[in-house]
């Protein structure tokens, strides 16, 4: 049985509960008094399927798969306008990253999504060397749609990297394996460790 | 000197709006003896700058104008104005008030006839329109002020303003010798009924009440609606002094917010809608208001009148609360944000925006001037530990005219309990 369908068989009707239980700062959703000022606020909420709100109101009216399928909250930009102005005080970014961040976990993003592909790419890159490689992820950016599609945008961002290599921001050396974190052994481990911790979690509250 | 004749027998009220003047009242025509402490030079509270009572309609002057011949008939009550609770020590049955009187420079033998208004030339914003206005520095707060006398702005003394009001005065009434004194007397219960105030609206920073001369508050409306206040009664842009047609109430602006005002101020839903009925009296067919909101609080016998305003056709509701407000080239204040109902997207424009005010206790929760136990907004809770200390009105709650008034009138009860087993000991 796959994660998702462990799930879908352990929380049934309650995707409230499920949410609750697995998504970082899931326990706020119940708090909105689906007043609207988040979804009003979000400078990028007018190309996201569903705002905040609506988010949240799915949730409570189980709407488990367009939830989790959705797109909406791998729009966030980490603004935190929402935050700052809901009346309630949830911590919506948060809610955002750990529903996009739950979604990931049962494989339910859609096909294709940038910002997830981007999270990917990221993450890759860090845990190669505990460190960004502004030039390989630059790289991995470009060519993320293919070679064609890559070759264009590096050539509309020629000027970019040219003034960032000028100004000390980015070494053309770093293609060469580039450099890595003091201990990245100890880098490695502390990542080990923190998968371990939330393996745990997740066992205690998942399937 | 002013002199207070008091006893351990006295009822202190503190503040004379509604409540207090009620408490007041009901006590003094018990036959119990009632002093009257009031911050503003005169009596009546922010109900004397409201245009219309909800749900009624009817005019607060009305009430206001029985509660003062009450109040002139009876030899039971000493009202003091322009005075504050300064300390109050001892215990209940046993008090002893300090009161901070402030200079009127104007005694009693005023008539109210104004001629030292017109010989003063200094100009103030006027505080009984909340700043809409200016006034002289000579003036008779607002025309129906009791008690009926004029007051001189403490910033024209020692200016030739001064001495040319003094002149102009026919009856001797400027007195430019006045001074502050602090007067300490008696009384065995006290009752504080100090209101509300409304929320710094600058503070709610998306709404832009500090940079849009079109978005204002709902007691500035209150004024701006009056025939007598500061635009004879004319709804307008303070940009431009065109007509408002198009206007907005924005609900909850402040109240149940954990960045501002953590509870709900109660009246604000029921104020808003009657101040639909001021611009659809207006205007007519040709207004255009919208109602933002997150829900409608018009609770009980108060239903009806939700009922009356959403049968106006000119009268949008909006369930959404705005994120922001911005003006465009115009002047016009555009509202944006998210319907719930459907969830899309709007940015409308208006002429005028209102947003509907939310309600904080006036007195600030860190220098009460006596030991009182206040919940968490700040008002004052009924506690043992207050003892012979009780509250009236929105001093204890975000109340409206009605239930202010019954609650000062359980205030007035306690109270006379209290002086009452006074009695009885020294009997
Ligand atoms: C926009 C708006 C519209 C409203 N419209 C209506 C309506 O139509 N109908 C209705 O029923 N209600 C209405 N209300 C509510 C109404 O204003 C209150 O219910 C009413 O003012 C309560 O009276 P109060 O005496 O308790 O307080 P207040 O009116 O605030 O009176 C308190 C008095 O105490 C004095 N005071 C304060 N501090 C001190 C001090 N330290 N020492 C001495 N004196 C002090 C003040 O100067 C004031 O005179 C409205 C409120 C708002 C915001
Ligand atoms: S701002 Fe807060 S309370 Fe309002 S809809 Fe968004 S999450 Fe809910
Ligand atoms: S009375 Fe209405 S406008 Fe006022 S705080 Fe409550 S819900 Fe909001």
């Amino acid at each position: 049985m796959s994660t998702n369908q462990a799930m879908v068989e352990k929380y049934r009707n309650n995707f409230l509960k499920e949410v609750e239980a697995n998504v970082e700062e899931g326990e706020w959703v119940k708090m909105c008094m689906q007043c609207g000022v988040c979804s009003g606020s979000c400078p990028l909420g007018k190309f996201w399927d569903h705002p905040p709100q609506e988010i949240f109101m799915m949730i409570r009216a189980g709407k488990r798969d367009e939830v989790l399928t959705s797109s909406s909250m791998w729009m966030c930009t980490s603004c935190y306008n929402c935050i700052v102005r809901c009346p309630r005080e949830l911590p919506i970014t948060h809610i955002m990253h750990g529903l996009a961040h739950y979604a990931k976990r049962l494989g339910l993003v859609p096909q294709n999504q940038p910002t997830a592909k981007f999270a990917q790419l990221f993450w890759d890159n860090l845990m190669k060397k505990g460190r960004v490689n502004e030039l390989k992820l630059g790289m991995a950016l470009y060519f993320m749609n293919g070679f064609g599609e890559g070759v264009k945008v590096a050539m509309k961002n020629q000027k970019l990297g040219m003034n960032m290599m000028k100004t000390g921001r980015m070494n053309p050396m770093e293609i060469l394996g580039g450099h890595a974190v003091k201990d990245l052994g100890g880098f490695h481990k502390v990542m080990k460790k923190a998968q371990e911790l939330e393996d745990a979690r997740i066992a205690k509250h998942g399937a | 000197m002013t002199e207070v004749v008091a006893t351990n027998e006295t009822i202190l009220v503190v503040g004379g709006g509604i409540s207090g003047m009620t408490a007041a009242l009901e006590a003094a025509e018990t036959g119990k003896q009632v002093v009257l402490v009031e911050k503003r030079p005169y009596l009546g509270g922010r109900v004397s700058q409201l245009y219309k009572y909800f749900p009624k309609l009817c005019f607060p002057t009305c009430g206001l104008e029985i509660n003062q011949r009450r109040s002139k008939m009876n030899p039971n009550l000493t009202i003091l104005t322009m005075a504050e609770v300064v300390d109050l020590k001892g215990e209940k049955g046993n008090y002893t008030a300090s009161v901070k009187l402030s200079p009127r420079y104007v005694n009693d033998n005023c008539t109210a006839c104004g001629d030292c208004e017109k010989a003063v030339e200094a100009q103030f914003d006027d505080e009984y329109n909340y700043g809409l206005g200016k006034r002289k520095g000579a003036y008779l707060p607002y025309r129906m002020a009791h008690p009926q006398r004029y007051v001189l702005d403490p910033r024209i003394i020692g200016t030739p303003d001064a001495d040319k009001a003094k002149a102009a005065c026919k009856y001797n009434a400027i007195d430019l010798e006045m001074s502050e004194e602090v007067v300490n007397f008696p009384c065995g219960a006290m009752i504080w009924a100090t209101g509300w105030k409304p929320y710094d609206a600058a503070k709610i920073q998306p709404y832009g009440y500090d940079r849009i001369a079109n978005v204002i508050t709902s007691v500035e409306f209150e004024r701006m609606a009056d025939p007598s206040g500061p635009t004879g009664g004319k709804i307008v842009r303070p940009s431009d002094g065109k007509e408002a047609k198009s206007v907005a109430f924005i609900q909850c602006a402040g109240s149940r917010d954990r960045n501002h005002l953590l509870h709900c101020s109660r009246i604000c839903c029921m104020a808003s809608l009657k101040q639909c009925t001021y611009v659809s009296d207006a205007y007519g067919a040709d207004a255009d208001i919208s109602v933002y909101y997150i829900d409608i609080r018009a609770i009980d016998r108060i239903e009806d009148f939700y009922e009356k305003v959403k049968a106006i056709q000119q009268v949008k509701f909006i369930k959404s609360k705005p994120a922001s407000i911005v003006a465009d080239k115009d002047g016009n204040p555009v509202v944006h944000g998210v319907d719930t109902e459907g969830y899309k997207r709007f940015a409308n424009a208006h002429d005028l925006v209102v947003l509907a005010i939310g309600m904080e206790p006036s007195v600030d929760k860190d220098s009460f001037p006596v030991d009182i136990v206040l919940n968490r907004e700040g008002f004052i809770e009924a506690a043992p530990e207050n003892g012979g200390v009780f509250a009236a009105g929105s001093a204890s709650d975000a109340l409206d005219v009605n239930r202010a008034v019954q609650h000062a009138t359980g205030a007035a009860l306690r109270a006379i309990q209290v002086v009452n087993s006074v009695a009885r000991a020294e009997a």
